[in-house]
């Protein structure tokens, strides 16, 4: 049996259904989303073995056959993808369970969470231009419903912006892909690969190239385009933070951006550097902007630019090396951000604050938040053995190997810089006197515990994936998928026939 | 060459509006103004002069016809630019209730 369809059927299925049992069944919502996120991440893991042994499969929707018929395509990258958020995922759901008791009407929550995992996991196996922006829209306006859930003036406000921004955004993605099927008259990928592949040096290329790196730009916030994720990621409820950190903006950017340049497009030197400066500029001013925050929530979301900025400084660099640290970084930061996210939800549970300069001491009343947060704040620092360290040392290797000294000696610095504005975080939030107010703050119930300790075994496991018996399906498939280039389009011919 | 250039002038519209006005309900009808110069310009990427609807018919041989794909996707995704118009406008509401004002100025507890 094919299961590449089921990662959108199981997702958009339960979305469907919490609305109409939710209400009457207390507590069908949250055993149905954790049901099908843990049913979901068996499967993808499967996938990576599947495709591993079988090469790519594909599934026809509707038994119509490509280029006519929109494709589902399941490959090395593809799967990789589905591992890192749908493991998110089922993290965040077992975490939702206790945590959203704190807000009324959780059936549209679960909804909107579902909805927003289907758009992702349509958008990551999608073969066709269009259905991905199809996809890209279904998860885009579930993450602005979702950040204005708490319906307070902040997130509101957050929400409205991010809208905008987001909308905007879509509509560049929209106009590129109407010139490339003007261009092409097809919307399969690999077809529209093949036809662009005979006929190279357009300038229409150029511009839709540069349209796409302002749209996909904006979803991922990368440096000059990155004005409303510092308020849109905080204001959603701390699970949602964590997907929306975690995984949201790698699937609907740095995963869109990496399939339409590598395998679409074909990728140039010209792209390639465009990439490598902005995430350097990212990574740089990212870091420096979140020093300075005192909102716990705020501060991570400014981190959040400045990991991603490592990511593509990885993938820009366009060699093995730098590819698969780029890759390993996305997989480590989508762990470690999250469980952080996590962490600052636990704190707002117990105590009701995000400002740092409040909090203090919290180590005594929350151990278990207390020394996962610790875990996290190392990765994210990229301490050893934590495994934000060996991605950070791949990706500062490649640009070592590359010739590129200035681009690794900036990885290292910011790497620094990130250290000593997490020390300030455990100082202030969870070391230093206990404040006189939370003598009576309780650790997290069960349900957060679990998820934070799970992710925090992640990160201090993660420097495993490495291991060339691990890392051969996984990490190096996607890695090799992505080297393939447009040599993407030949396989999936090949598939067809 | 006029349509397309027409089409850049909305699309452009659009843009200023949503930059320059104050007003969230502004802003909310220039990103569909925006969204419309690009809807017409992708359905007339399909398009032909002169060209007929693409209904085939038996016996019959359509020489010029115009493309149908696009205009299934316009319509996708006019469908999806109501889904987010939607939830612009109830966020408007919702953000009139708190405030009191549709004025973006005054809107601004989220700054740093």
């Amino acid at each position: 049996m094919n299961i590449t369809p089921l990662f959108i059927v199981l997702p958009l299925g339960g979305a469907f259904l919490t609305p109409l049992l939710g209400k009457r069944w207390k507590y069908f919502p949250g055993a149905a989303c954790n049901i099908i996120t843990f049913c979901m991440l068996c499967l993808s893991i499967a996938a990576v073995a599947m495709v591993y042994r079988y090469g790519i499969i594909m599934y026809r929707v509707g038994g119509w056959m490509p280029p006519v018929g929109i494709a589902l395509v399941l490959d090395s990258l593809s799967a990789f993808m589905l591992v890192t958020v749908n493991l998110v995922a089922f993290i965040v759901a077992v975490y939702s369970i206790d945590y959203m008791k704190m807000y009324t009407a959780r059936w549209n929550f679960y909804t909107l969470f579902l909805l927003m995992i289907a758009g992702m996991n349509g958008m990551i196996i999608t073969g066709d231009l269009f259905n991905l922006f199809v996809f890209l829209e279904i998860a885009s306006i579930a993450s602005y419903a979702l950040v204005a859930f708490g319906t307070e003036q902040e997130e509101l406000e957050a929400a409205f912006k991010y809208a905008v921004m987001g909308s905007l955004a879509s509509s560049l993605i929209l106009l590129g892909i109407a010139l490339l099927y003007g261009f092409t008259s097809t919307l399969n990928m690999a077809d529209m690969a093949q036809i662009i592949a005979g006929r190279r040096g357009s300038q229409l290329l150029l511009f839709v190239s540069g349209l796409f790196i302002m749209g996909f730009g904006l979803k991922t916030a990368l440096i000059p385009f990155h004005a409303w994720l510092p308020d849109a990621h905080p204001s959603a409820p701390a699970p949602i933070s964590a997907m929306l950190s975690g995984v949201l903006i790698k699937t609907l950017g740095i995963y869109s951006l990496m399939r339409i340049f590598f395998s679409i497009l074909g990728m140039t030197d010209a792209v390639l550097n465009i990439l490598l400066a902005l995430g350097a500029v990212s990574m740089a001013i990212g870091v420096f902007l979140a020093i300075g925050q005192w909102d716990f929530k705020r501060l991570l979301a400014y981190h959040s630019i400045s990991q991603v900025g490592y990511v593509m400084l990885g993938i820009g660099l366009g060699t093995p090396l730098g590819i698969l640290g780029g890759l390993f970084h996305l997989f480590n930061h989508s762990i470690f951000k999250s469980l952080l996210f996590l962490n600052s939800g636990a704190v707002v549970y117990a105590t009701g604050t995000r400002d740092l300069r409040l909090m203090g001491g919290l180590k005594e009343r929350m151990p278990v938040t207390a020394a996962t947060s610790f875990i996290a704040s190392m990765s994210i620092s990229g301490v050893p053995p934590f495994n934000g360290f060996w991605s950070k040392l791949v990706i500062i290797v490649a640009c070592v190997q590359g010739g590129r000294y200035g681009y690794a000696f900036l990885a290292a610095l910011v790497s620094l810089i990130t250290l000593a504005s997490f020390m300030k975080v455990q100082r202030y939030a969870f070391y230093g006197r206990l404040g006189e107010k939370w003598r009576h703050a309780a650790e997290v119930p069960f349900s957060m515990r679990f998820a934070m300790i799970v992710m925090a075994a992640a990160c201090l496991f993660g420097g495993a994936l490495l291991l060339p018996s691990i890392s051969a399906p996984f990490l190096k498939g996607a890695e090799e998928a992505l080297l393939l280039g447009t040599g993407y389009a030949g396989r999936v011919m090949e598939n067809l026939k | 060459m006029t349509v397309y250039l027409l089409c850049l002038i909305l699309f452009l519209i659009g843009v200023y509006c949503i930059l320059i006005k104050r007003n969230l309900i502004k802003i909310i009808i220039g990103l569909g103004i925006m969204e419309y110069g690009l809807f017409l310009f992708f359905v007339l990427v399909g398009y032909r002069m002169r060209g007929r609807a693409p209904i085939l018919e038996p016996d019959q041989i359509i020489a010029d016809m115009v493309d149908p794909l696009p205009q299934a996707l316009v319509l996708t995704a006019i469908v999806i630019g109501l889904a987010t118009t939607a939830l612009l406008a109830t966020l408007a509401m919702r953000l009139y209730e708190k405030y009191g004002t549709f004025d973006i100025t005054q809107i601004r507890k989220l700054r740093g």
